[in-house]
């Protein structure tokens, strides 16, 4: 393990500059990752996935990203041309969506999709590719890779789907994960099951992982770490395992408005955001 | 199970449901004789993943999937078929998405307005007034559109559209999936204090057992269209649960475990 960090992000801001004024979606954030689980949390339009995407650098036009410093393993993303970064993207780092309906292209076989991944980064035979696929997919528990492999998307469950989109990203055996609400869509008991794939590979690899998700209660079991965001800012940075000591009402907040099986059935606590905050 | 053996009739009965969705030689089997009795006054949970037939029973009681085996009472009379106005009165339903069952072309006072016009309701004026105020929302969001709403605000409007025809029954699909956590405890609590204050009878659908057993008396486990087991709220606060997939369902909704 090196003694830098993976991930180095410094003063992160992503603001839209839009005819209705400039609306700023990250507000300074700094943050970074090693070989482990770190998770981002917070809820809609705190910022949490447009910190994902600026990484990458996939923050769309009007949309423009800055930070005093986004280095990754060492190099300043921020220098690298668009050339550059296509080799970054993908195959050091890569990035898991919400869901997978939208992210595998409805009208290609699974395979194909999965070894053209292969094949842009990497000079390789088909047949060495299609090997690998398959390997992949085992990997991530599908018990019949021949079949998926030959599918089309619209023929695999959600649960299917997103196991094959976490299969294809590591491929190319990338050091940094990010995974976007990857399990949001899916059912509790395969949400499980797809977590349980994702940390054994960041075991078995030594990769790092940015898990980005709403959901509190599953971040602290998950991850390593915890970030909470709220407006475009990291209000409190936390372990996992020390999350009920977290001192901040945000949050306290968070964490206490969730029901709980045999909880109580007095009104549940609402958050009271305070402008201070922000 | 049966609410025949108690005195009165169970304000909804349902018995042996089956729901077959049929194209050309394809059947689809969503829901499989389901059957299950709500008292009055009382909260009760469907729970299940996807497919599981959960939100299909809903949509079966008010007519928007096809009955095609077993029977649905009310109050211990068989619901017309297909279902009237006067059956819109009693049973109304909140859907999941708040983005999708509002019009996305008409004010929330026309909106709110439709149903009373519908049902022929006087006062219109005051009753909408009175229905924002009811869900905590300020008089103005009345004239504004769908979109210049917040996600949880506009569930508030689907739940001041529902109960402003004074219904007894409120159907509701995933009201707060679509929510923030924050924002959902805000929603369940007002659902909490509007069945109190109205005497309503819910049946509320989710994918999330904590939700339920917070809102729910008791509870059906449903997959693949089949109903697994039936609970109350004790045995599930003591994890006192017969199947495996009930289990799972409990382990899940505390987390990841290492």
């Amino acid at each position: 393990m090196s003694p830098a960090p993976l991930l180095d992000v410094e003063n992160l801001r992503v603001r839209f500059e839009t005819n209705r004024g400039v609306t700023e979606a990250v507000r300074g954030v700094s943050f970074t990752v090693g070989r482990e689980r770190v998770g981002i949390v917070g809820e809609s339009g705190s910022g949490k996935s447009m910190t994902g995407r600026a990484i990458l650098r996939l923050v769309r036009p009007p949309g423009i990203a800055v930070a005093d410093r986004l280095a990754f393993d060492g190099t300043e993303l921020q220098s690298l041309s668009e050339r550059q970064m296509r080799t970054v993207r993908g195959r050091r780092i890569a990035m898991v969506m919400q869901d997978p309906k939208y992210s595998l292209n409805p009208v290609m076989r699974v395979g194909r999709q999965m070894t053209e991944a292969l094949k842009v980064h990497e000079r390789i035979a088909t047949r060495e590719a299609r090997s690998r696929a398959l390997e992949m997919l085992a990997d991530v528990q599908i018990r019949d890779p021949e079949r998926v492999f030959s599918a089309y998307p619209h023929e695999l469950s959600g649960g299917m789907g997103q196991r094959v989109m976490i299969a294809m990203m590591l491929i190319p055996r990338p050091d940094l994960l990010i995974a976007d609400e990857p399990t949001s869509a899916l059912d509790v008991t395969v949400q499980l099951e797809v977590l349980r794939i994702l940390d054994d590979l960041v075991k078995d690899r030594g990769m790092g992982l940015i898990f980005i998700s709403h959901d509190l209660r599953l971040v602290s079991t998950f991850c390593d770490r915890v970030l909470v965001m709220y407006l475009g800012r990291i209000v409190e940075e936390i372990d996992a395992a020390r999350l009920h000591e977290a001192t901040h009402p945000y949050t306290r907040g968070l964490l206490n408005c969730l029901p709980e099986v045999g909880g109580s059935r007095a009104p549940l606590p609402v958050l009271h955001r305070d402008a201070a905050w922000a | 199970m049966s609410g025949v053996a108690s005195t009165a009739p169970a304000k909804i009965a349902v018995s042996d449901l089956s729901v077959t969705f049929a194209q050309g030689r394809r059947r689809v089997a969503a829901v499989k004789s389901v059957s299950f009795a709500v008292e009055p006054l009382e909260s009760f949970g469907l729970v299940g993943e996807s497919g599981s037939g959960k939100s299909t029973v809903l949509r079966a009681i008010c007519g928007l999937a096809p009955v095609s085996g077993g029977d649905i009472r009310i109050d211990g009379q068989a619901i017309p078929q297909p279902r009237d106005k006067a059956f819109a009165r009693r049973v109304q339903m909140v859907f999941q998405d708040p983005y999708g069952s509002l019009h996305p072309r008409h004010t929330i006072d026309r909106v709110l307005s439709e149903p009373l016009a519908i049902h022929r309701f006087s006062d219109r004026e005051d009753r909408v007034v009175q229905a924002l105020k009811d869900v905590g929302l300020d008089a103005r969001f009345r004239f504004r559109l769908p979109h210049q709403l917040s996600g949880g605000q506009r569930q508030r409007v689907a739940i001041a559209r529902a109960l402003i025809v004074e219904p007894e029954i409120l159907l509701l699909d995933e009201p707060t999936s679509a929510l923030d956590a924050s924002i959902q405890a805000e929603v369940l609590n007002l659902l909490t204090r509007l069945r109190e204050e109205r005497s309503l009878t819910f049946i509320m659908v989710s994918h999330d057992l904590a939700v339920i057993d917070h809102m729910c008396e008791r509870l059906l486990v449903m997959r693949g269209g089949e109903a697994v087991e039936a609970l109350d709220r004790a045995s599930l606060a003591d994890r006192q649960v017969r199947s495996d997939y009930t289990r799972d369902l409990l382990t899940a909704s505390e987390g990841y475990k290492r």
